[in-house]
């Protein structure tokens, strides 16, 4: 397999002199799925963010396949690559069909094209383009947004995929659903996707790597079972933070009732 | 107002009316070519909407009355009053247009900025397919009040001889003849009512629901 992103020393500092990445050198496969998690702040978003130059480095240098993100086109890097964001960035005064297709629009594809486009991706997310083609964002559900700005994502059909948190504000059910499309999706469709969550089991359903950040610098970049098993006390700190409920849940000794 | 009066001034407040909406569209054509790309401007160097802002702001507060007396003497403006008129409007409208613009370009939720930019949209794609679109009934709002204000001092034109509806409204008061005040008055109300309402049916028409 050959490397479809890789972090070479990155390093990136505010103006004002914070530093939110701190020598970062990493490599992500092609095909694969890797899960970024660590606290807010730790400079996940960032990281992914330099991959399609929302975000410049301030030393470093960034590969999608092989090619420096510096030298390329910046509109036809970008262009290449999907993105996908919590709050969706749907255009409100776009109908589903031409946000999922304007990727497509500002490449001058025909309208036919288009539209064709349109449809096969609203099917391959769930939604029947008969019922939601027309519709606005104002119309959907939170997680029919999401559907739609993941269908808009795959529209230029990119080999890299950016998800920031691309479920953290659904409810868990909805989110359980939207975790199962992408992961049958992401099985079919062969993308290499860099994924920040918050979330540890989103992360262990759908990664084939996790890579934990901590105040700017790589702690970790694991498979899920050694991440699960790891010794080290960030990791560790990390996982006990979830399935707290479980521990409350635990049968209590309970007096036995008096019989009457 | 009796049959007579209309029969006498019925063609004059026609041509008037016709007159002051000439000069007022005219300034708004203007206002609008300067302030809306000005606007876009200065979303794009938001270090320079303070100052420019804060000019067409100073603009405005010169008494309409000076300000055509400011213009009078002007080489080739001089010569004509309704380029006077003209001039002088325009100025009045254009701190609405631009202040609407910028707030309206500026004020889109971030996150459909971001989103544009990472789809790989070019800048002029950006303004023109996501841009101006969403910040439409804003700029339509600016123009609105624009309006209102151009057609309310058109009425002061007069006083250098551009001609429209004031005209008749200063020869009412010097004739101390409140049926010409009116006469004038009542036309230019209208004019305010419909343009203030045509325009706000465009912004109405033009928002986008929200999420």
């Amino acid at each position: 397999m050959s490397r479809a992103i890789e972090f070479r020393d990155l390093s990136f500092a505010t103006p004002q002199g914070r530093v939110l990445l701190d020598n970062i050198s990493l490599a992500i496969e092609e095909g694969t799925t890797t899960a970024i998690l660590g606290r807010s702040g730790s400079g996940k978003t960032t990281l992914l963010r330099t991959v399609n130059r929302l975000v410049e480095p301030t030393s470093g240098d960034v590969l999608v396949h092989q090619k420096s993100v510096h030298t390329a086109n910046l509109i036809a890097l970008r262009q290449s690559i999907g993105y996908v964001i919590q709050e969706t960035g749907l255009f409100p005064h776009f109908n589903v069909q031409r946000n999922v297709g304007l990727v497509l629009e500002a490449q001058d594809r025909p309208r036919d094209q288009r539209e064709g486009r349109s449809h096969t991706l609203l099917e391959a997310v769930g939604l029947n383009p008969a019922t939601f083609a027309h519709r606005f964002p104002h119309q959907l559900s939170g997680g029919q947004r999401q559907r739609v700005g993941l269908a808009r994502a795959l529209a230029a059909e990119p080999d890299v995929l950016l998800m920031d948190e691309p479920f953290g504000a659904l409810d868990p059910l909805t989110r359980a659903e939207m975790q199962d499309m992408l992961r049958d999706l992401l099985g079919r469709l062969k993308k290499t996707v860099l994924l920040v969550t918050h979330d540890l089991d989103e992360a262990l359903f759908l990664a084939h790597r996790i890579v934990l950040l901590s105040e700017g610098k790589l702690l970790a970049n694991l498979t899920p079972e050694e991440f699960i098993s790891s010794r080290n006390a960030e990791i560790q700190a990390y996982i006990r933070a979830f399935h707290r409920g479980e521990r409350n849940t635990v049968p209590h000794d309970t007096p036995a009732e008096k019989p009457a | 107002m009796s049959a007579r009066f209309f029969t006498e001034y019925g063609d004059q407040i026609a041509t008037l009316t016709l007159e002051h909406l000439w000069l007022s569209g005219a300034a708004m054509l203007f206002a609008t070519a300067i302030a809306v790309p000005a606007g876009i401007w200065l979303t794009r160097s938001p270090r320079w909407a303070k100052p420019v802002i804060g000019v067409a702001n100073v603009l405005q507060t010169i008494p309409s009355l000076a300000m055509f007396g400011f213009l009078l003497p002007l080489p080739w403006l001089g010569e004509r009053a309704a380029r006077i008129a003209i001039v002088a409007l325009t100025a009045y409208a254009l701190l609405p247009i631009l202040r609407n613009t910028y707030a309206g370009i500026r004020g889109i939720d971030g996150s459909i900025i971001e989103v544009a930019r990472a789809l790989g949209l070019t800048d002029s794609q950006r303004l023109f397919k996501v841009e101006l679109p969403l910040a439409t009934p804003f700029i339509l709002a600016g123009l609105r009040t624009a309006t209102v204000t151009c057609i309310g001092i058109a009425t002061i034109a007069a006083a250098v001889g551009a001609g429209g509806l004031g005209e008749l409204i200063f020869r009412g008061v010097a004739s101390v003849d409140n049926r010409l005040v009116l006469a004038g008055a009542i036309p230019a109300a209208l004019l305010a009512l419909a343009a203030d309402a045509a325009l706000g049916w465009l912004e109405h028409w033009f928002t986008v629901p929200a999420q």
